[in-house]
């Protein structure tokens, strides 16, 4: 592979000029959520400057403009995981509301008192919460499939969870805590011999991977667009027509619908029937920009660039003394959860941040992860298409004076 | 290095961090509160021991941030001896020194907790210092639950 062209990355996101507490920002906070390039900001100055109103509704001009460039974005999208058909991408607010999107149509359509949602010990908050109001709700019961010490799920457990009763199955493609990139295409396989569709959470993993979900044969697959370098509050719920077009509508209102009397209303066909009111229009056209900027540089090429960072980082950490790696599973993508023997992450977190470097210090919204490894928080630095060598020695040279300094 | 950190982080900070007083269960406690901050899944135990409205003796158990840690420490050796509105008084004095406007602030009145006066610049961190004070002001109300900063 030819040289990775990071320094040209770099120079297209301008916030990574920003000083920190007079420092140069060193930015490890990429699985909270990712910086934007310049791109994708002025392709949302572009759409309120030149092309913004309403969509699919007026004959006017620039009603015109801002539908194709939407569905434009849908496109995009649509290629960038390889989806059959536009109709099989619905735009929500982000992976949560995909997920709740999921449960609260076809789970309250397919999912009764008894069945089981089978999930994964090392699910994000937003994996768990939905299918527990779910089970509230409905009389059903969550399964747990458990993980080992290296923070990878024990497949054999998983295998044994899958029963008559399983009625779905929801995991995470890369866990946001431990950097665990799960075996999904044994997971979906597994499930598929009983014929249980799967969902999964691949918000951590699409800025990192090339996802094909037709090759993966998954039955959902939900993202943010925050973490994939696009605006926060878009993201996408990808699911096979067949099962959208059975499951009932999520929200009321315009854009959903057909026909509205008193009586009855008749709903719109896919995509539309999961998009009720007016959309968020510049941000699904910024997530179009988002994907255009990634498919120049090519997935592959960032998941080896970001593979390397990983291996030099893990390197590096595992020679401070008193630094012990929290999700060491054999594949991971790169993140870095760590703890420090006797100073708390919150303190980690504060300390670095006074060097100009941003880590997540806390449970990553992923408390169960916490109970298991039976640490209250960790530190977390995740790596981006941007970062570099030379920010990892800057991260671990606070590491290792932050020790000294609390002797 | 750490320059700017000096505020935040002082020496008798990390002193009570890596030598936390009263530090231990105490078995006959009149009063058992938690405290719980799931920011950053700090927690806590706070013991009271109590004669009528007076505070006779304080201890606490749990893991915690420098911050945090340090503070419950000094609280429970300011709180010894001091009746449950004078405790008030001084958890609102505390709040004042940490959250409150600059105008508010006495520094004399808070006395050795003073050094955590640099919690409020930094304002991810108020709650670490505060967890302390909040279980104490929940204990004093003979809450038994466990209470959340958030």
């Amino acid at each position: 592979m030819s040289q990775f062209p990071v320094e040209k990355i770099r120079a297209d996101f301008p916030i990574l000029k920003e000083k920190i507490r007079n420092k140069p920002l060193v930015y490890l906070d990429n699985a909270a959520s990712c910086q934007k390039p310049q791109q994708v900001i002025d392709s949302i100055v572009h759409c309120y400057s030149h092309e913004y109103a309403n969509v699919h509704r007026g004959v006017h001009t620039l009603s015109v403009r801002a539908t194709d460039r939407y569905e434009g974005a849908r496109e995009k999208i649509q290629h960038f995981i390889n989806a059959q058909s536009t109709k099989e991408i619905i735009f929500t607010r982000g992976a949560t509301e995909a997920i709740n999107l999921v449960a609260q149509t076809f789970g309250k359509a397919n999912i009764k008192a008894g069945d089981e949602i089978l999930i994964t010990a090392m699910e994000h908050h937003s994996n768990i919460v939905p299918w527990q109001m779910l089970c509230e709700e409905t009389g059903a019961v969550l399964k747990v499939a458990p993980i080992n010490l290296q923070g990878e799920l024990i497949f054999a457990e998983f295998e044994k969870l899958i029963s008559d009763k399983t009625r779905l199955v929801s995991v995470v493609h890369m866990s946001n805590a431990l950097g665990t990139i799960n075996p999904v295409k044994k997971i979906i396989a597994a499930a598929k011999a009983k014929n249980i569709p799967v969902l999964l959470d691949g918000a951590q993993a699409i800025p990192h991977l090339a996802v094909d979900v037709q090759a993966l044969d998954c039955d959902f697959y939900v993202f943010s667009g925050h973490k994939l370098y696009a605006p926060s509050g878009i993201g996408v719920l990808y699911g096979k027509q067949a099962l959208l077009e059975a499951m009932p509508p999520y929200q009321g209102g315009g854009d959903m619908i057909l026909r509205v009397t008193f009586d009855e209303t008749e709903y719109n066909g896919l995509p539309y029937k999961f998009e009720a009111g007016t959309p968020n229009i510049a941000d699904a056209i910024g997530l179009g920009a988002a994907i255009d900027y990634l498919t120049d540089i090519g997935m592959d090429n960032i998941a080896a660039y970001e593979a390397e960072l990983l291996d030099y980082a893990t390197e590096k950490a595992l020679q401070i003394d008193g630094l012990r790696i929290i999700g060491e599973a054999a594949d991971k993508g790169a993140i870095l959860s760590f703890v420090l023997d006797k100073i708390h992450p919150h303190d980690i977190g504060t300390m670095l941040d006074s060097l100009g470097i941003a880590v997540r210090a806390g449970h990553h919204c992923a408390m169960p992860v916490m109970d298991f490894f039976e640490v209250p928080a960790t530190a977390r630095a995740s790596f981006a298409m941007y970062n570099t060598k030379e920010e990892i020695d800057v991260l671990m040279a606070g590491i290792e004076d932050l020790i000294k300094i609390f002797g | 290095m750490f320059d700017d950190l000096r505020d935040l982080y002082q020496e008798v900070i990390f002193d009570h961090n890596r030598n936390p007083r009263n530090f231990y269960v105490m078995e006959e406690a009149d009063r058992k509160v938690e405290g719980f901050n799931p920011l950053c899944g700090d927690r806590l135990t706070l013991f009271l021991k109590m004669d009528g409205d007076k505070i006779t003796d304080a201890s606490f158990q749990g893991s915690g941030c420098a911050i945090s840690t340090a503070s419950v420490s000094l609280m429970t050796e300011i709180v010894k001896g001091l009746t449950e509105v004078e405790a008030e008084a001084l958890f609102a004095k505390f709040h004042a020194m940490t959250t409150g406007k600059e105008e508010e602030i006495d520094l004399e009145a808070v006395g050795k907790l003073a050094v955590l006066a640099g919690v409020r610049e930094y304002p991810a961190r108020v709650k670490c210092a505060t967890l302390a004070w909040h279980t104490l002001d929940a204990a004093l109300k003979n809450e038994q639950a466990s209470i959340s900063t958030e």
